[in-house]
């Protein structure tokens, strides 16, 4: 036993003096920029790293990725970000109130669509928003109003076309929209309600519709370096690439607009 | 307010810890004190829910008790039963999460108890089933109703993998867990307070309730014994 707890020290010990090592061998000398930011940015921003490190030898970048609310959360109570890339103007205006954003930097440097999106098991799916009122299926799957912005939209175009009364009992509300895909794909829902990019990211939905961007709020993207940023002209510099036409190029695609 | 949470609640949680209840006991007595190849193996796959995280469990679920998923294709086709979007998503999610605390708690309480009771009564001419009722469950009993507890609070405080199964349709599939997640996230406190209250009030008077019926059962138990 006194062998065995020996041993389990012995490992410990060695990972954490691995794990110092590495840290203190690569960042150096490097500057770092501390990005949080929506997740249904994750691919595009993984590529936009690659290029903006490739442009700044002295400087990396870390990622931070969640929900805009949870990432606004975080940074309220003290964490650490040089920019924050909102998928929601609400949680940046929050953060404007608390004086956290430096608000010369603001910048809108996308947009996203909602979309209808259905598996390739439904037979003769629908082909619009509209059709959803006649049509026969079980359900139907979206993020939860309240929590997942995404949600909110899909309630704010189906009252626009007053079908979230008769559509209630068939709405499956996921806690994420990773939740809605997996609903989709796998056939338990017979549509989705999801944002443009976020049916780019699977090859097993496909989509049927737009919705009409009268019928919602604009979903823009707000990015800002934020008011306390450690290194705010490098940070500056990746936004500027991120609303540049690099950063456009490569937004688009990824199903952003 | 929508009381509809904690009816469903109690339904669930109820339905899964007898169903829970009745197998865990089943398989702990069958497979206890045997050694045979693979017994390791069935074990491991009873605990596997245990260590797993919950969107992992309620995936494998999915895939297993979907629409296109293989028991849940079959069910479709000959029972016209839907599992997945219903509130019986949730008693399987319930089943599967609290299984491995029952099975656990009632392998190690027939193992820990003395064979030669149990064979004194075979030699004696008692039945399996006799033996089982008499000897086995009431000296077993302890760890057993440790495992009920365990297996109603789990079932009780089920939240992700029924979320991924049942879904979450407001006044349809929305246990008590759920409503408080999503009162949480979406800033409605009070209603979230509201719900923490009442999981707190039935998870602890129902502790209290098994406690003391327990008690009583087997004060009666052994006072019924003793005058025969």
């Amino acid at each position: 036993m006194i062998k065995f707890i020996k041993s389990l020290l012995v490992i410990a010990i060695v990972a954490t003096m691995s794990g110092c090592a590495k840290i203190g061998e690569e960042d150096m000398e490097k500057k770092e920029v501390a990005i949080s930011a929506a997740a249904s940015l994750t691919d595009a921003l993984n590529e936009l790293k690659i290029i903006f490190e490739d442009e700044h030898d002295d400087v990396s970048v870390t990622l931070n990725f969640g929900s805009s609310r949870k990432l606004a959360t975080q940074i309220e109570q003290g964490a650490t970000a040089d920019i924050f890339l909102s998928a929601s103007m609400e949680d940046m205006e929050r953060l404007k109130e608390h004086g956290l954003v430096n608000e010369t930097t603001m910048v809108e440097f996308t947009e996203n669509s909602l979309v209808l999106i259905t598996n390739k098991v439904v037979n003769n799916p629908v082909s619009s928003f509209e059709q959803l009122g006649t049509a026969r299926f079980d359900h139907i799957s979206m993020g939860e109003p309240d929590t997942v912005p995404a949600g909110r939209y899909g309630k704010e175009v189906l009252k626009h076309l007053q079908l979230w009364a008769p559509l209630r009992d068939k709405l499956v509300l996921g806690s994420d929209v990773r939740q809605v895909l997996t609903h989709v794909e796998m056939g338990n829902a017979d549509y989705g309600i999801v944002y443009a990019s976020d049916a780019k990211t699977s090859d097993k939905v496909i989509v049927v519709a737009e919705a009409d961007p009268s019928w919602h709020t604009n979903i823009v993207y707000p990015g800002s370096v934020m008011s306390d940023s450690v290194h705010p002209t490098e940070a500056q510099d990746f936004l500027d690439l991120l609303s540049g036409k690099k950063g456009r190029a490569v937004l688009q695609k990824y199903g952003f607009k | 307010m929508d009381y509809s949470p904690l009816l469903l609640s109690l339904k669930v949680a109820a339905i899964s810890t007898t169903v829970v209840f009745i197998s865990g006991v089943f398989f702990a007595r069958v497979l206890a004190r045997k050694q045979f190849f693979g017994k390791s193996m069935i074990e491991a796959i009873f605990m596997l829910p245990l260590v797993l995280p919950p969107t992992v469990v309620g995936f494998a679920l999915l895939l297993l008790f979907g629409k296109h998923g293989w028991i849940g294709k079959w069910l479709i086709d000959w029972f016209d039963v839907q599992i997945v979007f219903t509130w019986l998503g949730a008693v399987i999610a319930s089943i599967v999460v609290s299984f491995p605390l029952m099975y656990q708690s009632a392998a190690a309480a027939f193992n820990s108890l003395d064979d030669r009771l149990e064979n004194a009564a075979r030699t004696l001419g008692a039945s399996e089933w006799r033996v089982f009722r008499t000897i086995s469950f009431p000296l077993a009993w302890p760890g057993l109703l440790a495992g009920l507890v365990l297996s109603f609070a789990r079932g009780l405080g089920e939240f992700g993998a029924t979320l991924m199964l049942a879904g979450y349709i407001p006044g349809k599939t929305d246990t008590i867990p759920m409503s408080i997640y999503f009162a949480v996230e979406s800033g409605q406190m009070e209603k979230a307070a509201f719900w923490v209250v009442i999981i707190v009030a039935l998870g602890f008077s129902t502790i209290l309730w098994l406690n003391w019926w327990s008690r009583r059962n087997m004060q009666r138990y052994t006072n019924e014994n003793r005058s025969r």
